[in-house]
């Protein structure tokens, strides 16, 4: 049960409850959709990238409490956020999320991030977590894609 | 009997004593997560009892020899034994002959090896196959690679929001260009007993086979293939509290006699040249290469489990499930039972939504009370799609289930709501 309110606690809700930036960009300079068939989570990722400049990230996602939290999470992270930047994010999120040993990160300097730590408890939520990232990741480097947990 | 209705003893019920019954399963008695296990998911796979346990373990320590190849001692008892599977299957659906059951890997392949033997040499373009709303991929996929680029088309007969088949509607949809129907007996979704005597003999009426995906039934109802009619019906011991890797194909003698092999090697063989090769008739002739001989017996032993419980017995206990599952998750605030309120003609499986969150994240904080229920989309997208959600929460019973269990997922599902907040 610790697990559990570690995994689904408040700001997770929040997003989940109230994702931010949940649309999809039209017109957009970038887009990918992700999908996990194990459990039809499905969500669109779209941004509008200036020069090397990421103005706009948004998410839409149909899906888990997991899966919606860390896209909006991904959204206000990354918005405004140079593609230098966001690449580095990106990186880092998935270190965070999946590296096999536990991260000796400082939580408290992860900010929200540090919310979606919880999922490592939880092995089959994992995906859920790095959906959207791996989305953005795809759109970024092939401007119109798809990206499967599988 | 042949499982067109559900059971309907009137006579008062009430739950047996089932700790002797559990212990006949040995994970049963396990905990996950620092808990006493609760399975309900039992339409993904079951346990199994140690008299299949026991049996395979047998086999495998002192019986083990390929069949059909030796003069030896062993080799022709494990023949022997393997027959008896064979047979004791046939009596099982209450086929007329023992050579009119194949044994395969699972429902799928029985599938896959009707589609390829039997649905593929016959479809051409403009050909229609009758499909259900409802089925599982395994009764949809296996039709569109048979009919590949010949012009084939899958047509689902339609449900209302009770999920109850519109049967009028498939009457209609029957025509002659309906080349086979392929029908579930039982939602793996829904728990719907679909009637498969009534469709099979409308069907029948125009010169039309038909198959019946039995894997959800099995474990639930009596199955007589005679009464049902069909020509084909399929299931996997797995969900019959048998090994995984065994299932079964039973097929009509005049339509197996009538179907080319559907793979090549050895046991299908008659004589074999480097110019040409003649095979063995129906079952061997679909049975290549070395089977699955232990599963076979293990799958056996657990027929003779189940007739040995009584399927009175059996039947009874799934009917007191799914009522007071029915019930109590009804009851759930923010909760909605896929199929609508209608619970009748419908047994073994539950799914549901919760306003307060996703599917999978139920599934998440049921785990972590030791519950195990299927979220997802139960391989049946389509279905999924005519209901309007992208996935469900599933629990389906096995007759060891309690209505204690079912209580603690109800309590499972009032931390989910705590959790949410709703």
């Amino acid at each position: 049960m610790e697990d559990l309110t570690e995994l689904y606690q408040e700001i997770i809700l929040s997003h989940h409850r109230n994702p931010r930036h949940d649309e999809v960009l039209d017109p957009c300079s970038h887009q990918a959709s992700g999908f996990n068939p194990l459990c039809g989570d499905r969500l669109v990722v779209t941004v509008r990238k200036q020069d090397a400049t990421l103005d706009a990230v948004a998410c839409h996602c149909e899906g888990c409490a997991i899966s919606r939290a860390s896209g909006s999470i991904m959204t206000t992270m990354t918005t405004g956020k140079s593609e230098a930047e966001v690449a580095e994010t990106i990186a880092h999120v998935k270190q965070l999320l999946t590296a096999e040993e536990d991260p000796q990160a400082d939580l408290d300097s992860e900010g929200e991030l540090a919310a979606l730590v919880g999922v490592r408890k939880f092995p089959a939520r994992i995906k859920c977590a790095t959906l959207a990232w791996h989305a953005l990741e795809s759109a970024l480097v092939e401007g119109d894609a798809e990206a499967t947990t599988e | 009997m042949a499982g067109t209705t559900v059971a309907t003893n009137t006579k008062a019920m009430s739950f047996p004593d089932h700790s002797k019954l559990r212990a006949d399963f040995p994970i049963l008695g396990r905990e996950v997560q620092g808990k006493p296990l609760v399975y309900l998911d039992n339409a993904a796979t079951t346990q199994k009892p140690r008299a299949v346990i026991d049996r395979v373990a047998e086999f495998l320590g002192s019986e083990n020899a390929n069949i059909h190849r030796g003069v030896h001692y062993l080799s022709m008892q494990a023949t022997d034994a393997y027959d008896r599977a064979r047979a004791r299957v046939a009596r099982f659906l209450n086929a007329e002959k023992a050579a009119e059951i194949v044994f395969v890997r699972g429902a799928t392949e029985a599938i896959n090896l009707v589609a390829s033997s039997f649905a593929a040499p016959m479809l051409g373009d403009g050909d229609e196959i009758l499909v259900t709303v409802m089925e599982h991929h395994a009764n949809i996929v296996p039709w569109q690679l048979a009919g590949a680029n010949k012009g084939v088309r899958l047509v689902p007969v339609p449900m209302s929001d009770a999920g109850v088949l519109d049967v009028a509607a498939y009457e209609e949809m029957l025509s002659e260009r309906t080349r086979l129907v392929a029908i579930t007996h039982v939602s793996n979704v829904l728990g719907t007993v679909n009637p498969v005597v009534e469709m099979t003999r409308m069907a029948q009426a125009r010169g039309i086979p038909v198959l019946v995906d039995g894997a959800q039934a099995v474990a639930h109802l009596p199955v007589d293939v005679q009464e049902i009619g069909c020509d084909f019906y399929v299931f996997s011991g797995h969900k019959l509290f048998g090994p995984d890797g065994i299932g079964v194909l039973y097929g009509r003698e005049d339509r197996l006699a009538a179907m080319a092999p559907y793979q090549g090697g050895g046991d299908m063989i008659e004589l074999v040249s480097f110019e040409r090769s003649t095979f063995r008739g129906p079952p061997e002739r679909f049975e290549a290469g070395t089977p699955n001989i232990s599963g076979a017996i293990g799958l056996a032993a657990a027929i003779d489990y189940l007739d040995g419980l009584g399927w009175e017995f059996l039947a009874d206990q799934d009917r007191l499930l799914f009522e007071h599952a029915r019930k109590v998750l009804s009851e759930v605030p923010g909760l909605r039972i896929c199929g609508g309120e209608d619970g009748g003609g419908k047994i073994s499986a539950v799914s549901f939504t919760m306003d307060a969150a996703h599917p999978h994240d139920v599934g998440t904080i049921l785990d972590a009370s030791g519950i195990a229920v299927r979220a997802g989309h139960h391989c049946a997208q389509p279905l999924m799609e005519r209901l309007g959600v992208p996935s469900t929460v599933r629990a389906s019973f096995a007759f060891y289930n309690t209505p204690e269990e079912i209580d603690q997922l109800v309590e499972g599902l009032a931390e989910v709501n705590r959790l949410f907040a709703l």
